[in-house]
């Protein structure tokens, strides 16, 4: 058989649930926490029961934050997978169609467990099997270069202490851990950057405040303070070595799995635009025509067509870098890929629905605008555009970060 | 045109690029007068030019006219049954981005004679309007006027293949998209035989495409108009006895002067349908019509008048012309993904190697994120063109696909090819380097209606 990009039949059920749980349990809620910011989404609790009970069930095809483990034994058995990173991204699409703020804070399902599938030894997945966790990479004095990590994590005995702020920290008051990225060494630079499962209530953490957001406010952002908090040595991920060779390699490698979930969010957010603006369009008498040359219909009709090729594009690459994943071909240059494409035309979409629907797109009346201010974020976070771009740059001009700066 | 042939002389609009607002001032007529007498050679205005020169068909240089080849005669055959048809390809339900062993084997021998023959040809095929002959012979040899045609009526196809279409048109125009159309012509109306024909038309024209000597074909579907829409075509057909009577004026008719056989699109009662001209046939004219790009495919206008054809000239249904106006397009995108590819394949190395301000202008995010964006948009037409396809393939309605992937190649790889002759600065704009003409060349995405078809 030839090539195919349809969704893989045995991935439809979970997306035909995950729809149904959207359409009906997100969307009801979602202008609600959007102007109760900070108010617990109470509701989340008894989907995340629903979602735990059907991972046990094996009916998720190990879809979530931690279906980004990439699975040794699966490399042995030959031939094209479909698994779990597609089933994540899928699912997660759909999730975010309803509402990408509730989707960030669904309990158990934050960045920090797909940081532990990634990069946690198999003792270590064990231990924090069910607990939610946040992730915590970004201070106060930067952003996008991760290398420039300040907050310290010093051996002594059989703890680490961590010393540091940490800002812009998703769900960060809500889940029961936080995965801290702190260096070891800071004189050795990226080698020697690694992350640290913290749980909620150790000594020396602290919540310090929530922050009031453009969009996605159903989800926490808190900064949080370590100031001499003590962390068993057991609770760092992955080596605790200080490889050079290997560099940043290891904490990295979170990114590759979480870039496609993050670009993920961005298409479903963008196609829930879409879906609703074709409608609203439609009750104003215009309708796409894909025969029809594009400028031979209606400039909103033509518009659309521009917006939803766009999106299209940004959906198979969220595809196709999860694709890989499952089929253990490296995929960060696909994942950045995918995450630029979809983090800009997220917007792009968002925003230009807006625009189509006039002053009700802009209206809280309907949830055009909210998705506009939600979609944001997902240009931003896991690696802004501009540092996809970079990524892609390097690797197709095969140059260093010396190089190219 | 629709433009008033009788106009004062003051009115300047209408040609040279000017609008119908344009008027001359007496000094504008004087300098008119001027340049028109400065145009001509001396002997024009001593008034001694032999008007004979002025007969021989230059496909370089638009309006000259001739009729239709001298074609072979279609020897009438077959029954009046329906024709052969491929069946669709079987899914196997997973999500898969990898081609099967025979489209591989096919991209990879493409891949080297676009490389090895297509792409040193380029420039000079731009130049003369012509793809080499040899080189079109070469092409046949490939098989690739008969990739899409049934295996029973002499193809090699054995199911819809669509997706080895868009393959192998990529791997093609890589080369060049002027020569890739050139030698994919007559494979378009072969395949649109195959799957559309019935048995009579199938039996009386395939075998010429699956013989020795192929014919020069043109699938015939646009039109010199703005806003074109090829299922409102203004060439029309009327029914006359059994047969049917055609009148209108077609363009972006590849190799126009050497086809022997078009298949056009013209309205029927209302509906846009398809119809085979013999291009010896009493009333075809073929006006050369080179235009921005896509040089090296020759292409031409077709002007239909009063032309009379037999029943059989009648291909498919109202439907199937949907259909083909659709893999038409496809085709063009799947064009398109190879020359974007070509053009980032060339600015990588010229980005690293071109120094500015003492270290590789590569060195510069301006210059790195232009090729990174290039990369990603490339990849995404890619993808959007590939799904389109497999859904053809395998008998799937590709309706919405077909039409986001034209959207897509046409505004991003547009913008891959002025990015490209950007990146090279000066040196991109001058026939040194070949990003000019992939440059015109990218603009014809989007607009294109026919001349190739997966």
């Amino acid at each position: 058989m030839s090539m195919n990009l349809e969704t893989p039949k045995k991935i439809r059920p979970l997306i035909d649930q995950a729809h149904q749980v959207a359409m009906n349990m997100l969307r009801p809620i979602s202008r609600k926490y959007d102007l109760a910011e900070h108010e617990y989404p109470k509701e989340l609790d008894m989907l995340a029961a629903m979602i735990d009970g059907l991972a046990d069930s094996g009916a998720s095809e190990g879809a979530g934050a931690t279906g980004v483990r990439r699975d040794e034994s699966a490399a042995e058995k030959p031939g094209n997978k479909n698994g779990a990173n597609l089933a994540s991204v899928l699912s997660i699409m759909e999730m975010c169609w309803g509402d990408v703020g509730l989707t960030l804070t669904m309990p158990r399902q934050g960045l920090g467990n797909s940081a532990i599938a990634s990069v946690a030894n198999d003792e270590q997945l064990k231990r924090f099997e069910g607990t939610w966790a946040a992730m915590a990479i970004t201070e106060p004095s930067f952003g996008s270069d991760s290398a420039a990590i300040s907050t310290t994590a010093v051996k002594d005995g059989d703890e680490y202490i961590l010393n540091g702020e940490k800002i812009f920290v998703t769900s960060g008051e809500r889940a029961d851990s936080v995965v801290v990225w702190a260096t070891l060494d800071k004189t050795l630079g990226r080698a020697a950057i690694k992350s640290f499962v913290v749980t909620k209530g150790t000594p020396g953490m602290k919540v310090e405040r929530l922050e009031h957001k453009l969009g996605i406010r159903a989800s926490d952002t808190a900064v949080i303070t370590f100031t001499d908090c003590r962390v068993p040595a057991a609770n760092l991920l992955g080596s605790p070595e200080i490889d050079t060779k290997q560099g940043f390699a290891g904490a990295m490698a979170t990114f590759d799995n979480t870039r496609p979930l993050v670009a993920a969010m961005a298409v479903g957010c963008a196609r829930a635009s879409l879906d609703l603006t074709r409608d609203i369009l439609k009750q104003a008498g215009i309708e796409v025509d894909y025969d029809k040359p594009a400028f031979n219909q209606h400039a909103a009709a033509a518009t659309f067509l521009q917006l939803e090729a766009d999106w299209e594009a940004a959906y198979l690459l969220t595809l196709q870098s999860a694709w890989m994943a499952d089929n253990r071909t490296p995929n960060s240059m696909e994942a950045s890929m995918a995450k630029a494409k979809a983090g800009r035309v997220g917007s792009d979409i968002t925003l230009r629905c807006v625009e189509l629907a006039g002053t009700l797109g802009y209206s809280e009346t309907e949830l055009l605008e909210k998705w506009a201010r939600d979609s944001k974020i997902l240009d931003i976070f896991e690696g802004t555009q501009q540092i996809q771009q970079l990524i892609v740059a390097r690797r197709i001009l095969n140059l260093s970060s010396a190089e190219l700066k | 045109m629709a433009f008033d042939p009788v106009k004062s002389v003051l009115s300047a609009g209408g040609k040279h690029g000017l609008s119908e607002n344009e008027k001359r001032d007496p000094i504008g007529l004087a300098v008119a007068a001027l340049n028109k007498l400065a145009q001509s050679d001396l002997i024009d205005r001593l008034g001694i030019r032999r008007t004979s020169e002025q007969t021989v068909f230059r496909v370089t240089s638009a309006g000259f006219k001739t009729a239709g080849a001298a074609g072979r005669a279609f020897a009438r055959a077959g029954g009046k049954g329906s024709g052969s048809r491929v069946p669709a390809a079987q899914p196997t339900g997973l999500f898969d981005l990898t081609p099967t062993e025979d489209e591989q084997m096919l991209v990879d021998v493409v891949s080297e004679f676009a490389a090895e023959m297509v792409r040193p040809a380029a420039a000079e095929a731009n130049e003369t309007c012509a793809a080499p002959e040899e080189l079109l012979k070469s092409s046949l040899e490939i098989g690739l006027p008969i990739l899409g045609v049934a295996e029973e009526l002499g193809g090699i196809a054995t199911e819809r293949s669509a997706v080895a279409g868009v393959l192998v048109h990529e791997a093609l125009a890589k080369g060049d998209l002027g020569i890739a159309v050139a030698a994919l012509a007559s494979g378009a109306v072969a395949t649109t035989l195959s799957l559309y024909g019935d048995e009579q038309q199938q039996a009386t024209y395939l075998p010429a495409f699956a013989g020795e000597d192929v014919p020069a074909a043109a699938l015939v579907l646009a039109e010199p108009t703005a806003l074109f829409d090829p299922f409102a075509p203004a060439t029309k057909a009327t029914r006359s006895g059994s047969g049917f009577v055609l009148n209108g004026v077609k363009s972006a008719v590849v190799r126009g002067a050497e086809a022997e056989l078009f298949l056009v699109g013209a309205e029927l009662d209302g509906e846009a349908r398809l119809f085979l001209v013999e291009s010896g046939t009493e009333g075809v004219t073929i006006e050369s019509d080179p235009s921005m790009g896509v040089r090296a495919a020759g292409l031409t206008r077709l002007v239909l008048r009063d032309v009379a054809v037999e029943e059989i000239a009648l291909v498919g249904d109202a439907k199937d012309y949907r259909e083909v106006v659709a893999s038409s397009r496809l085709a063009w995108c799947a064009l398109a993904l190879g020359t974007a590819q070509a053009v980032l394949d060339y600015v990588t190395p010229y980005v690293k190697e071109r120094e500015a301000f003492g270290e590789p202008i590569a060195h510069r995010q301006a210059v790195a994120f232009m090729v990174a964006n290039i990369a990603i948009e490339l990849q995404g037409m890619r993808l959007v063109t590939y799904k389109a396809a497999s859904r053809v393939a395998q008998g799937k309605d590709a309706t919405r696909e077909i039409a986001l992937a034209r959207k897509l190649c046409s505004e991003r790889g547009m913008g891959i090819g002025n990015d490209g002759v950007q990146l090279l600065g000066g040196h991109g704009f001058v026939k040194e380097h070949p990003v000019e003409r992939w440059y015109r060349d990218l603009r014809a995405i989007g607009l294109m209606e026919g001349a190739v078809l997966v």
